[in-house]
């Protein structure tokens, strides 16, 4: 491009770049593109103020060592790694835990109202699977805190101008360009397989446009519908990730799917407890007699059994989320424990709240969360011990994507690399991507992977677009057109169906598919369930394809079920990535656990290996081979810390509550 | 005595067309919100009279009251439909109503378009003027009292409750809102915010600004996340006012 203008074509268009997704990653990719001059058209499946990125409630990860606990980002980035069972590359995640302290800084500078010392300085909290202060918070909201102070920044640059090369300004052409309730229906690849572009549909009419882009990003989250109720939003389909998956994009780590340990069952979705009310002091535990059907407030200290104390001395409530999460499912379902006769685990705040001022302080640190449970299981929690279980929250897995390593062994800023996926010049950032959490996700790190995640999207972006012979812009718009014909097609066909060959309900079948999921493929796997949801996988595509348009008179105006189907089609592609990759990783580590692969459980077969880095330090890959995915692995870059064994100081499995009354055994559930 | 299922009356339509109503009867669980019955309707969408029809259009995505999306009128109330418990609302087993917010174009059946709230965001300069997002140190220091007053107006949503709420906000007033006066007052609390407190101002003192505020009073009562908004227009009214008298020194 440097011959001619790179910012305008000549008949003036102006040549911007895309993100797709409007919550942190893609946030903060915008803000880095803005910053190197590039204008950028924003696509958001909602308004980006409701983005997914507003549940996040605990708070972000910097090593920035205000207590003088001797805290530092090498620490913080050799427990991301450890965290993550070894699984993720090295490099990247020493770059996020360098990066961090100055993230936050430049957060307190946008105007986040973090949580204070005395002094006025940041406050920093605990969180699982460190011993140290790192966790900045804003009260209990901190995700949505830190979404709303990156989309004022957007916000601005929706109201600065673009300037050519010479600093003019262009009339009428302003940075960001948002396109909310865009929904991501195809990415343009020319003919050497790079992209140039996307097709969206804007919600509001149904109408498919083409968008030219000289680097697209896909910042779209998480696929946690995927598995029906979870703790995601309901826009978290992973839709675009899907659509990208099957146009070429490896899907990476898709088995790796995070349970929160603590969340509130319900019928629509499960409500986050967030794990910054163990950092503050909450004790998870269940009543010691099994056959307890008291209300947890009336149990008596001496008959509570705190299980993750007992179990693990040193972390105690805050050994990592897989660890917390397998604990309470089997002290629960295996062991035959319960609160009040439910299957569930009780976090408990009260013994804090006794006084006056401690009931103040917890308050005041987590009322945001607190006020959670009171208006969704209407109790107050203050008073009474909350009834919690696990919950799949967040995918470590995702679209793969590249990086480039510096000579300090880190990850390289600046590189056309660094987040770019298998499909050249589509990028991938925040949960969408698998870059930084290996086989579990720290708590705390997922903001921090979103915003250092577009920290180097940006630049990257930036790079890649300076390096291309030719801009989108100036290619036939053939290109663009096929792709947008086929998706036009696409829809219009979706939208027709009805009649007596499509009898299948997409939201029945939906439930379907996420009671499946969330019973085999979350905190135990086994091998012949597996092959059962693989199975049944192929029976509910063939539904899929018998799945009506519930609204098929609907045209020119918002038809939601009919864009449903594209999103379901979309969740049964990655649930048999996720189901697969499970079925062939052969070993325990972290969110995945295989039972049958237990050494603690079989202790005297050879066959059961536990953590195999042998055999299973690699990532996964997932390639679409037209039917479904077909897997091969790649090493993991571990250059710079050498494997540990994934301790959590447990004492033992076998341990049994002291004083328990009728202790007879795992229970046979 | 509460029955087995649960009624909900919803008020449904095209933009621009006329409305209709029509009635759902949806298994009554534990915990049932009023997304969970708009879920429900999705999974069976048949009407009390058996007649099949198309499931309901509205927006939502967190569920968990801090992304605004869900914003309808329950029962007469404007509120979060995620956050709008079932045993809260017909304990008895009375029909509970939907409608879309009133104050904003509706786009159809329960969603309307809420764009004009965000616009105001870029009029009164909502956000915090920084240098760039590269490193230049720590943040300026912060009082937890401050911040103890700032916390709670970030909690904004943009979910509109307020302005429905509002007589004075409607589609013959350029009145922007109460929100947006309260998220002035904090971008102008925060200490480098406070550099261009000036330019925010006088947004507020120009056109659907601070001065369109007739007091109901309405706003506060129905903000779901307890916003002191009405503190905030008072607060915001002296610093006007202060600004009309005076500004003119200060801009020299």
């Amino acid at each position: 491009m440097a011959a001619k203008s790179s910012i305008l074509t000549q008949s003036n268009q102006v040549r911007r770049a895309i993100v797709v997704g409007g919550g942190l990653g893609g946030l903060m990719t915008v803000i880095k593109l803005c910053e190197a001059g590039i204008p950028v058209d924003l696509l958001s499946l909602v308004p980006v103020k409701r983005s997914h990125s507003v549940c996040a409630q605990g708070g972000i990860n910097a090593s920035v060592n205000v207590k003088g606990e001797g805290d530092s980002p090498y620490t913080h980035f050799y427990e991301t790694v450890k965290g993550g069972d070894f699984l993720a590359n090295q490099p990247p995640c020493k770059g996020m835990a360098d990066a961090a302290p100055g993230i936050v800084f430049m957060l307190d500078r946008m105007g986040v109202p973090f949580n204070r010392t005395p002094e006025g300085n940041l406050d920093f909290r605990r969180f699982g699977g460190t011993l140290f202060h790192r966790t900045a918070f804003a009260g209990a909201t901190t995700g949505q805190q830190l979404l709303y102070a990156l989309d004022e920044q957007v916000r601005r640059y929706e109201t600065l101008d673009v300037e050519d090369d010479r600093g003019v300004t262009v009339p009428g052409e302003k940075m960001v360009r948002k396109f909310e309730f865009w929904d991501l229906a195809g990415l343009v690849l020319d003919d050497e397989g790079v992209c140039r572009g996307v097709v969206a549909q804007d919600l509001k009419n149904g109408e498919m446009r083409a968008f030219r882009g000289d680097a697209v990003c896909l910042a779209t989250g998480g696929p946690g519908l995927v598995f029906g109720r979870s703790t995601n939003s309901v826009i978290n389909t992973g839709s675009a990730a899907a659509i990208a998956y099957k146009q070429g994009a490896i899907y990476a780590n898709g088995e790796f799917i995070q349970v929160h340990p603590t969340a509130i069952p319900a019928a629509d979705k499960l409500r986050l407890i967030s794990e910054s009310v163990r950092g503050e002091g909450g004790r998870v535990w269940v009543p010691k007699d099994r056959k307890d059907r008291r209300h947890g407030k009336d149990i008596p200290e001496a008959e509570r059994y705190y299980f993750l104390e007992d179990r693990y001395p040193k972390y105690r409530n805050l050994v990592p989320r897989d660890i917390a999460s397998s604990e309470i499912f089997r002290t629960v379902i295996h062991e035959g424990y319960s609160a009040e006769g439910e299957q569930a685990a009780y976090l408990d705040v009260t013994h804090l709240c006794k006084t006056a001022s401690g009931k103040s302080a917890v308050r005041k640190k987590l009322e945001g969360v607190l006020e959670i449970y009171e208006k969704f299981a209407g109790e107050d929690p203050y008073e009474n011990p909350m009834k919690i279980f696990p919950a799949v929250h967040y995918s470590m897995g995702g679209l793969w994507v590249d990086f480039e390593k510096g000579a300090d062994g880190s990850l390289k800023p600046g590189s056309a690399r660094n987040q770019a996926t298998s499909i050249p010049g589509l990028y991938a950032t925040g949960e969408s991507d698998y870059q930084f959490h290996g086989a579990n996700r720290l708590g705390a790190n997922s903001l921090l992977s979103c915003i250092y995640g577009g920290m180097v999207t940006g630049p990257a972006m930036a790079a890649w677009r300076e390096a291309q012979p030719r801009s989108a812009f100036d290619l036939p718009s053939t290109l663009f057109d096929t792709e947008h014909k086929r998706r036009v097609d696409e829809y219009a066909a979706l939208g027709s169906r009805s009649g007596a060959d499509y009898s299948v309900n997409p939201y029945q079948l939906h439930e379907k598919l996420g009671e499946m999921m969330l019973q085999k493929v979350t905190v135990e796997r086994h091998d012949a369930e597996l092959d059962g949801v693989l199975a049944s996988l192929q029976d509910m595509k063939a539904q899929w394809r018998k799945a009506a348009a519930l609204d098929p008179t609907a045209k020119g105006t918002i038809n939601q079920p009919t864009v449903f189907l594209r999103h379901l089609d979309g969740m049964l592609a990655l649930a048999e990535v996720i189901a697969r990759g499970a079925r062939e990783r052969e070993e325990c580590r972290g969110a995945h656990y295989k039972p049958a692969l237990d050494p603690e459980l079989h202790p005297d077969d050879p066959k059961a290996v536990g953590r195999d880095d042998a055999r299973w330090l690699k990532t996964t890959l997932a390639t679409y081979d037209g039917e479904g995915p077909t897997l091969r692995y790649e090493a993991v870059d571990v250059s710079l810390e050498p494997l540990a064994k994934r301790d959590y100081g447990k004492v033992s499995a076998a341990k049994k509550p002291t004083g328990e009354a009728d202790a007879q055994g795992p229970a046979n559930t | 005595m509460a029955t087995d299922t649960v009624t909900l009356k919803i008020k449904r339509g095209e933009s621009g067309g006329a409305s209709r109503w029509e009635e759902f009867r949806v298994p009554r669980k534990p915990m049932m919100n009023v997304i969970s019955c708009l879920m429900e309707i999705q999974k069976h969408p048949v009407t009390a009279d058996g007649r099949g029809t198309t499931p309901v259009n509205w927006e939502s995505s967190c569920l968990e009251e801090v992304c605004g999306a869900c914003t309808m009128v329950i029962n007469g109330r404007v509120r979060q439909a995620c956050s709008a418990l079932v045993k809260d609302l017909s304990p008895k087993g009375e029909p509970i109503t939907l409608e879309p917010m009133t104050k904003f174009p509706r786009e159809r059946d329960l969603v309307v378009n809420r764009q004009r709230m965000f616009d105001a965001l870029r009029t009164t300069r909502a956000w915090i003027e920084i240098d760039g997002s590269h490193q230049l140190g720590a943040g300026p220091k912060v009082s937890q009292d401050d911040q103890e007053v700032m916390y709670p107006l970030s909690r904004c949503m943009t979910c509109g409750c307020c302005v429905e709420a509002c007589p004075n906000y409607n589609d013959r007033s350029d009145f922007m809102g109460p929100q947006v006066i309260s998220l002035t007052r904090l971008y102008n609390m925060h200490p480098s915010g406070r550099m261009q407190a000036g330019a925010r101002l006088d947004a507020l003192m120009g056109a659907g600004g601070i001065s369109d505020c007739g007091k109901a009073q309405n706003c506060v009562q129905v903000c779901p996340k307890g916003i002191p908004l009405t503190e905030s227009i008072s607060v915001m009214g002296r610093e006007t006012i202060k600004r009309a008298l005076f500004g003119w020194l200060l801009k020299g």
